[in-house]
């Protein structure tokens, strides 16, 4: 009874609801998009910077976080990989070595990050290869170098040029080596286009005279979201000279910029629903004002105050939730296509993006949570403002109502 | 909370006892001022007086819909004003019907639903319902007009269906508030003439305020207030229990 008498009082005054139910769609369809938006634009961020790069957790020797050098590399020992495996969330190991060089052309030379990789496992797991725009990628006999298209552009190299490295090996020995050039990578962030060379990890650790040393075992899980939680079971499982860190920890300003993004989001769908509480308020404050003789004659002849308050409430969660289905039915073909076809921007913006280091391409995630949690918000809004009404009825006199 | 027996005799339905309600204000109004009362099972009492002189605020005080400031209300050896607010509104539900001046009816229900609707809030099972409404339609004349919402029937149909409304919990008695007020004159007659059937054949017991002589002389009890006092009492014919 109470359902149908709250549905059918929502279609009293049609122009009304529609209007009320048009604001909510309208709503949610913004907050859809933006939200789709916000999450896919940061979720592909944090994939080009995690993924293909730092993984999701990394696990090095004491302190070698703080103080990057070839000095503070280590050897694997049987210990260290067993208390990793013990772990069932962690479904692979990738061994680096990382050191700092100059790397050098017949006309330009750069700092640049030198990483010592295993080919076949990195190809696996990061899908470094598919980031290869010319030539080819690498494998584990190769003596030659992969180099980010950034570097390949400022040291005016091609395939088959040579790339020469210089720097400090373990231990002080100098390190230098001459490197043909296999192929060349393109990154979606324009920072780690910039100076970024991949050798197989035997020549970088033969470059840098670290045989069988590693600075990182990156590990590989299922969900990045589970990153915290594995990290703390394994600090407390493994060596103690040993150190592990999440992608938060290495990257922190990765992080912040995708909380503080997030932030920015909420507080912008917080003002607009806002705005669109005070519309359905309005509504519900003239509903309440128009049926007070209405509410006097239900208590008057015996309809107990919960029942008519449950009969008020279900119609404001109805207009409401009217809004919010329609409002995330239209948005699924409109979030769909841009999905598929993600926005890039063009012209100067473009640039303005890639200057700071993001990709200039807007993307659209799809997750249920963007679509579904309008809703949650669009009900709970519902429900706060239902009290009001709710007081209102509590507090009915019958014969007050009614002489009114 | 049950009254002493020997207050009430067993056809009464309503004793009120020094009843008075006063509404507070710079100036105090005495709206019903020390009514003693004894309504019996099956009377047919016409509540008349100038305006002003408390008719309405006396069968709200009746109905319950509103509280003494001294004095009793016993229904059915019920002290009414000994109830919560809660137990109040069941306590209508259950004993007392309504009808208003106007407005009475739910607008989004059809004449049907509204007849059911506070059988639905007593839990009644939908076969008695059912029955029930057919057999009060039917008696007020409203059987054809069942699916129709109240926008689409008249003002004396709207009353009809409100009657129909007001005894579909079998109440003790019904409470009317100037039923006939928006009523041009066939259709108050035709709507006094249903009253007073269902009063004769079923024994039902109608309590209206009224200023209106058609209504007045249909009655066969009329008590007169002036001032929120009970000035007469007038008896027209012996009644049949």
């Amino acid at each position: 009874m109470i359902i149908k008498l709250a549905w059918r009082n929502l279609w009293r005054n049609r122009k009304r609801t529609i209007i009320t139910s048009a604001s909510v769609v309208f709503a949610v369809l913004l907050a859809i998009f933006l939200n789709s938006l916000k999450e896919g634009i940061l979720v592909r961020m944090q994939e080009n910077v995690v993924s293909f790069y730092t993984g999701a957790i990394q696990v090095h020797r004491l302190g070698y976080w703080d103080d990057q050098t070839i000095e503070n590399t280590f050897e694997v020992n049987d210990e260290l990989i067993n208390s990793i495996e013990l772990n069932g969330k962690v479904t692979d190991m990738i061994p680096r070595l990382e050191s700092f060089g100059l790397t050098a052309s017949e006309q330009n030379s750069r700092g640049s990050l030198i990483v010592g990789i295993d080919p076949e496992k990195e190809r696996v797991v990061t899908k470094i290869d598919q980031k290869v725009v010319a030539g080819s990628y690498l494998s584990a006999q190769d003596q030659a170098a992969m180099i980010t298209s950034g570097l390949a552009e400022y040291l005016k190299l091609t395939i088959g040029d040579t790339l020469v490295i210089i720097g400090q090996g373990y231990h002080g020995v100098s390190a230098a080596g001459k490197y043909p050039i296999k192929g060349i990578l393109d990154f979606a962030s324009p920072q780690l286009n910039k100076s970024l060379v991949y050798l197989p990890l035997e020549q970088a650790q033969q470059l840098f005279g670290a045989d069988g040393r590693l600075s990182a075992l990156v590990l590989e899980i299922d969900k990045i979201s589970d990153a915290e939680e594995i990290t703390f079971n394994l600090s407390s499982s493994i060596q103690s000279d040993f150190e592990v860190m999440n992608w938060k920890t290495l990257l922190p300003e990765l992080d912040q910029i995708i909380e503080g993004e997030r932030a920015e989001n909420v507080i912008f769908l917080l003002v607009l629903y806002m705005l669109i509480s005070f519309g359905i308020f309005g509504t519900i404050l003239m509903m309440t004002m128009e049926r007070k003789y209405e509410f006097g004659v239900l208590v008057a002849i015996g309809m107990k105050k919960i029942k008519l308050s449950s009969v008020v409430v279900f119609e404001n969660v109805l207009v409401s939730l009217l809004g919010a289905f329609v409002g995330t039915v239209l948005s699924v073909p409109i979030i769909g296509y841009f999905n598929k076809y993600p926005i890039k921007v063009s012209g100067d913006l473009k640039e303005a993006y890639e200057q700071y280091g993001f990709e200039p391409v807007f993307y659209f995630s799809i997750e249920p949570p963007i679509f579904y949690s309008q809703t949650f918000i669009v009900l709970l809004i519902a429900l706060v403002l239902s009290i009001y009404p709710v007081i209102k009825i509590g507090r009915l006199d019958p014969v007050n109502a009614m002489r009114d | 909370m049950s009254y002493p027996q020997n207050h009430t005799n067993e056809d009464s339905v309503i004793l009120t006892e020094k009843l008075s309600k006063t509404y507070e204000g710079i100036v105090p109004v005495k709206a019903v001022n020390q009514v003693d009362l004894e309504v019996k099972k099956g009377e047919f009492i016409a509540l008349v007086g100038p305006s002003g002189s408390g008719k309405t605020t006396l069968l709200n005080l009746l109905g319950g819909l509103d509280s003494p400031t001294s004095g009793s209300v016993i229904i059915h050896n019920q002290d009414i004003a000994q109830l919560t607010k809660n137990q109040l509104i069941d306590f209508r539900l259950r004993n007392i019907g309504f009808v208003f001046q106007a407005y009475n009816l739910i607008p989004v229900l059809t004449a049907r639903e509204n007849v059911e609707f506070v059988m639905l809030l007593q839990k009644i099972p939908v076969e008695v319902r059912n029955a029930r409404v057919d057999q009060l339609l039917k008696e007020v004349g409203l059987s054809e007009q069942a699916n129709k919402k109240p926008s689409k029937l008249s003002g004396g149909q709207q009353q009809r269906v409100a009657v129909a409304r007001a005894l579909a919990s079998k109440p003790q008695f019904v409470l009317a508030d100037e039923p006939t007020a928006n009523l041009d004159s066939k259709t108050a007659f035709n709507l006094l003439d249903m009253m007073a059937k269902l009063n004769e054949d079923e024994g039902i017991t109608f309590i209206f305020s009224t200023h209106d002589q058609r209504v007045i002389e249909r009655a066969k009890r009329v008590i007169t207030l002036v001032d929120g006092s009970l000035e007469s009492d007038i008896v027209k014919e012996v009644l049949v229990a």
